[in-house]
């Protein structure tokens, strides 16, 4: 593969869906689930048929809880979302929705809004920190490696990338979330975190080689262009950075697929932080790190 | 090869031991059954914001802790499953207010909970009106309420409850009682009410349920009172601690709750070991039509893993919520990403020309720096997570960072015995297809 031809041509696919999906979160925005936002959800079963949503919607209107959003679900269920509410509220409304049928509680969740908060701004602290231990990690990792390009250079780089691969799958959730109604919960940032820990492999992996590569060269006291070493590498390890998103990705479909509800848009969120962290090992990170390499010579 | 061939059957017969550990402890909700969190298993989370600001920072500790004693004593009085009680602190970094949670598996009745979580006992002394000695207690069993007449002396007098057996008295003998001790004022109180009323029937209600109506034999001036009721030592004991506290020490506010129906939670077990199973039997055709050789090997590898995060699950024990369930399957996936890169390196060193036993020896060791350092940062990944994480999400860190410890574990060293144990050499035709890798070559 040659990389100094193809160079510009490889930002494209990762800069073009880094542009689309933060358009697509600013825009939109995301929908915070009520384990972030606060807020509660009933999840009423009518067994022996259910009555219409616009019944549904009558009864509860004048109970005093605010907007009560009524979704049909499965064959016989109904999810309602409203604001949180107290013990005394939940009750008024389960006698209401009793009254229009024999009604069964199948979940109840009610989250006051400062807990919600809280759960947002440590998700931001999280989500910073893996980003730094990463960054400090590789550039520990590669520590001996600093000739042509900086140790800590691979950790910007690779940082640069992790941010591209949570950005899609947050772009994904603005898009579903505006058209379908999904809401982010504090399980889609357990996925952005684990998309961190996980989708770094592949970045490790082309950077192992380039190490390895790098100090080859220099026992053998061959002189190699950068990018033709970077080249060499991605070429070596294009089936183990595949293979390795593969795997990961076959159990998720499975996940997702056949797996509970509960987990079902966590499933999609990996999914696609893992197909986009695998394109962005081999087309974002070790071609960003030949340009910044090039750049700096210019520039010095 | 013979060491090497001796310590693969081993590790095979103490698989198959770990695997008949599982097998057999699993259902019947024995000691190493497996532990289901709320979510799957069906019942109630309910989180308290505790109240501290009218207590003096040295003493919140140990208020918070008397706290959670009362209310661990309340739930366990239901009598269900294991309910679980614990402190946390809130805000982003530790430093908000208190919390107290409350894990009630089993019960999907939030009020009852709430309600007897909530409850402060309340202890009155009421009077009997002459003439209705006889019809204390409807037809029905409850109480008649024109029966009875307040006498203003509550448990807000009391200076001290304690458990006492018996009194002496024919049946009462060995039954446990509660004495009550009152302060000066309930004292004077009592003496008047019990001298006014000498003769009459003088009735003790707990949470407004008459617990019994004894005749006042003569003035009662040193401030006691025996009551007695159906309590057996416990209850009367809970009783006596419960009066003692009066309200809970700390005052608490219910923030938010969760109740999860237990066939929705069935439902998610299923679904999640379906998903398990499913997604287990496409990695492995993929990796054996694949890697072949290795592949099989890193199958078996793989199989050994699943039945040492099963044991470890029931051995910690680990709850399994949703959320672990899907960390579980997510690192079976990432747990088999050491032996592609083993099986390509191998590979590597094969077309390099080496032998196959020095390419799988090498293959192994030049994989190991890669596998080390994307492992280091699942765990990073983990920890932060375990940190971040609400109790079901703890599930998913704890469950994903054991994954990744034991992953690393079976996946260099027991592929790799397995793999020079089977000696295959890459010499011959069919020996080199073994090795190899991809669809057609």
């Amino acid at each position: 593969m040659n990389i100094t031809k193809n160079l510009k041509y490889f930002f494209i696919l990762p800069a073009l869906l880094s542009v689309v999906a933060l358009a697509a979160v600013l825009g939109w925005g995301l929908k915070p689930g009520i384990d972030l936002s606060g807020g509660s959800l009933l999840e009423v079963s009518y067994p022996a048929g259910r009555p219409l949503a616009e019944t549904v919607r009558n009864a509860t209107s004048n109970l005093g809880l605010g907007e009560v959003r009524v979704q049909p679900s499965g064959e016989h269920n109904y999810l309602l979302r409203q604001r949180d509410l107290s013990n005394e509220e939940r009750e008024s409304l389960g006698k209401a929705l009793g009254m229009l049928g024999t009604a069964e509680e199948v979940q109840f969740v009610s989250i006051g809004p400062s807990i919600g908060q809280e759960l947002l701004s440590k998700a931001w602290i999280a989500i910073a920190l893996v980003m730094v231990l990463i960054i400090l990690f590789i550039a520990f990792a590669f520590r001996h490696v600093s000739k042509p390009v900086a140790s800590w250079k691979y950790g910007v780089v690779a940082i640069v990338t992790l941010l591209h691969d949570i950005l899609v799958p947050v772009g994904l959730f603005a898009y579903l979330g505006h058209f379908f109604g999904a809401e982010v919960d504090a399980l889609f940032i357990v996925a952005l975190l684990t998309i961190l820990g996980i989708s770094i492999n592949d970045t490790i992996v082309v950077f192992d080689r380039i190490r390895e590569n790098l100090r080859r060269n220099e026992e053998g006291h061959k002189h190699e262009e950068f990018e033709s070493v970077v080249g060499r590498s991605i070429t070596q390890t294009l089936a183990r950075s595949i293979n390795t998103s593969v795997t990961v990705v076959i159990v998720l479909v499975a996940l997702y697929f056949v797996g509970p509800e509960a987990t079902r848009n966590f499933a999609l969120t990996l999914i696609v932080g893992m197909v986009a962290g695998t394109y962005s090992s081999i087309f974002l990170a070790s071609p960003l790190l030949v340009a910044w390499d090039k750049w700096s010579r210019r520039k010095g | 090869m013979f060491a090497i061939r001796y310590w693969s059957v081993i590790i095979l017969i103490v698989a198959g031991v770990v695997g008949f550990f599982v097998w057999s402890t699993t259902g019947g909700g024995g000691r190493f059954d497996f532990k289901l969190g709320l979510d799957l298993s069906g019942g109630t989370h309910l989180v308290y914001q505790t109240d501290t600001s009218k207590i003096e920072s040295a003493e919140v500790g140990s208020s918070l802790e008397a706290l959670r004693q009362v209310i661990e004593r309340r739930v366990n009085a239901f009598g269900v499953g294991e309910p679980i009680v614990h402190l946390e602190q809130g805000g982003a970094l530790g430093q908000g207010g208190h919390r107290l949670v409350v894990e009630l598996p089993g019960i999907t009745d939030i009020n009852e909970a709430v309600r007897r979580i909530g409850q402060t006992p309340v202890l009155e002394f009421k009077l009997v009106k002459v003439g209705f000695e006889t019809t204390l207690t409807n037809p029905d069993g409850t109480t008649n309420p024109l029966a009875f007449e307040d006498t203003g002396l509550t448990g807000a007098y009391l200076s001290r409850a304690s458990l006492q057996f018996g009194n002496g008295q024919g049946a009462l003998a060995s039954q446990p009682v509660i004495r009550v001790d009152f302060n000066a004022e309930g004292t004077k109180l009592f003496a008047d009410i019990t001298s006014a009323h000498v003769g009459h029937n003088i009735a003790i209600f707990l949470d407004g349920e008459m617990l019994s109506a004894p005749v006042v034999q003569e003035k009662i001036t040193d401030g006691t009172a025996i009551i007695s009721g159906n309590f057996t030592a416990e209850s009367a004991k809970e009783l006596a601690t419960n009066l003692n506290l009066g309200a809970l020490p700390v005052p608490i506010l219910l923030a938010s709750t969760q109740t999860i129906g237990a066939t929705l939670g069935e439902e998610a077990v299923r679904a999640g070991l379906l998903a398990g199973v499913l997604g287990f039997a496409a990695l492995a055709l993929f990796m054996i039509v694949w890697y072949r050789l290795p592949g099989v090997v890193a199958v078996v590898s793989l199989f050994i893993y699943v039945v040492l995060m099963l044991a470890l699950f029931k051995l910690i024990p680990v709850v399994l919520t949703a959320a672990g369930i899907a960390g579980f399957i997510l690192s079976v996936g990432l747990a088999v990403d050491a032996n592609v890169l083993i099986a390509e390196r191998i590979k590597e060193e094969l077309a390099a020309g080496k032998k196959s036993e020095a390419a799988i020896r090498e293959g192994f060791a030049r994989a190991w720096l890669a596998i080390r350092d994307s492992n280091i940062a699942h765990i990073i990944a983990g920890v932060i997570l375990f940190w971040f994480g609400t109790s079901l999400i703890k599930g998913f860190a704890l469950v994903f960072s054991l994954g990744v410890v034991v992953s690393m574990l079976s996946a260099i060293t027991m592929s790799r015995t397995f793999l020079l144990a089977l000696g295959v050499s890459a010499e011959s035709g069919w020996g080199r297809f073994l090795m190899r890798s991809g669809l057609f070559k």
